[in-house]
């Protein structure tokens, strides 16, 4: 896994290591949500993924589900405000494509923006990166 | 949670574990490797179908020597040592006065007058001084932890290829045998086949420095069969799915054997006259009040440490009535599995529970004896 990959520069990160790409449809902003490589790391090998259903609404900075790892269980933390419209149901069946593949295959929800100026609270690639170097020191 | 005053203790193999890009986490004062880059679900499955190698040198190794030695031990554990023969090590408890366990370790008869005791890490300074307290003037007690390295070399494979490694007759060494010199890949080692992963397979001692050598001959062996090093993830899947007891999470101070369902190593009975004898009579005389079950989650949900546990709907639910002590996703049953205590009348296999997962509330089935059991040899 080269360091171009581990953190692809198309998609905005939150401190709390989600990722989201975010892309307009129909007039409409929607992120594809997942968890960085750094999160994927830290978590191991992912056996459960719990997500909120098609639908239902979730809020900037508010829990919208949790992964289960062999070692721990860990929060997942929308990056923005809105109505899910997607979930990634394969995943309830194959959870480690969280670990295999996680900005592809791992994504897990796509939300459609109530609010899209939310998406400048997010950092881009590098100052993500830069992020993750601070909190190693 | 403990505090630890000082900077995290190293083991002797660290270095190694660094090398190797093993995750470095800070386990009870120790810097150990939690997983290694293949990841805890790869590392517990080489030891089920072949070999993992532990760093285990982080327990405390200390020796009980002298013509008291034995009355020693007996009147420190629970088990009855009088019937441990020279080579031969078992399971057992110490507790307070009171029944509450001190730890829980493997006691090994190296002669009459020599036993070896092997405590858990974060007990190791708390264990010497209760001993000291209790025996110190019986018998020398000195705690080699410092200087003793311990490898564990687990799996259905371990026997053939350490086999490769030492010109001893290792199928002569029976389960809890324990053969005190014997040189492995030219390092003076004794070792046990004892373990903590439910499966057949070796503890290796050895002195410090020789630590580094063992440790790359040992990975160097399990490689040619499938093994790998495994860190402490998977080492508590693996216990986890043999049903084998953590101490901190299933065991502490406020639990006794008889309530953890370790009545098979307190000999009640028995001539030895141990600490807590009595206590742990009066409790077995009046019935516990509460034991430790293992369940199988029906639902979706993973029981953790510290989650509350809820009677089923049919058997009254309403308020928690226990608390899962270890929980986790098992890779080789496949299956969320884990323990925890529940009033004694609720203790019947095949019984519902409900655990509180995170607001979920999860139902869950009691079954008796280990999720995992490995064939015969």
């Amino acid at each position: 896994m080269s360091a171009m990959s581990s953190y692809p520069d198309d998609l905005l990160y939150t401190k709390d290591h989600e990722w989201a790409r975010v892309e307009e449809r129909d007039g409409v902003k929607v992120a594809t949500i997942g968890i960085t490589r750094f999160a994927v790391e830290q978590l191991g090998d992912v056996t459960q993924i719990d997500l909120p259903k098609e639908g239902e609404s979730v809020k900037q900075s508010e829990v919208f589900g949790s992964v289960e790892s062999v070692k721990a269980v860990s929060d997942l933390f929308a990056p923005f405000s809105g109505k899910v419209v997607k979930t990634n149901s394969p995943l309830g069946d194959s959870p480690e494509y969280v670990n295999e593949d996680p900005y592809d295959e791992g994504w897990m929800i796509q939300i459609a923006l109530a609010n899209p100026d939310e998406t400048k609270s997010l950092m881009d690639a590098e100052a993500y990166q830069a992020f993750l170097r601070d909190q190693a020191e | 949670m403990i505090e630890h005053p000082h900077a995290p203790r190293k083991t002797p193999l660290y270095e190694a574990h660094r090398r190797a890009g093993a995750k470095i986490i800070d386990f009870g004062g120790w810097l150990m490797p939690v997983s290694y880059p293949s990841g805890i679900i790869d590392e517990h499955r080489a030891t089920r179908s072949a070999i993992g190698v532990f760093d285990v040198s982080h327990m405390g190794e200390v020796h009980f020597r002298g013509p008291r030695a034995a009355e020693a031990v007996q009147r420190l554990v629970t088990n009855d040592v009088a019937k441990l023969g020279d080579g031969h090590a078992l399971y057992t408890v110490a507790c307070r006065p009171a029944g509450g366990i001190v730890d829980d370790f493997i006691v090994y008869r190296i002669t009459g007058e020599h036993f070896l005791i092997v405590v858990n890490a974060s007990n190791r300074e708390k264990d010497v001084g209760w001993f000291r307290e209790n025996v110190g003037t019986w018998c020398e007690i000195h705690d080699a932890s410092d200087e003793t390295a311990l490898i564990a070399f687990q799996g259905p494979k371990a026997e053939a290829v350490l086999q490769t490694l030492t010109a001893a007759t290792l199928s002569s060494v029976r389960s809890f045998d324990v053969v005190p010199d014997l040189e492995i890949a030219g390092v003076r080692t004794s070792i046990a086949r004892t373990g903590y992963t439910a499966e057949d397979g070796f503890e290796i001692f050895c002195a410090a420095g020789d630590a580094d050598r063992l440790w790359e001959r040992l990975i160097e062996g399990a490689a040619t069969a499938g093994g790998k090093p495994v860190g402490l993830g998977a080492r508590d899947t693996l216990r986890l799915e043999g049903r084998l007891c953590l101490y901190g999470n299933d065991l502490t101070e406020e639990t006794t054997p008889l309530e953890a369902g370790l009545g098979w190593v307190v000999k009640l009975d028995g001539a030895g006259d141990f600490i807590g004898k009595a206590a742990l009579r009066a409790q077995r005389d009046s019935g516990v009040a509460r034991k430790l079950v293992g369940f199988v989650m029906r639902g979706r949900g993973v029981a953790r440490h510290g989650y509350a546990i809820h009677a089923s709907a049919a058997a009254g639910g309403g308020a928690a009535v226990g608390e899962v002590t270890s929980g986790t996703f098992g890779p080789t049953v496949e299956k969320n599995i884990g323990m925890g205590y529940v009033p004694a009348a609720l203790a019947v296999p095949g019984g519902a529970l409900i655990v509180d997962c995170r607001g979920k509330m999860i139902e869950a089935e009691i079954v008796s004896g280990p999720f995992y059991k490995r064939g015969k040899r």
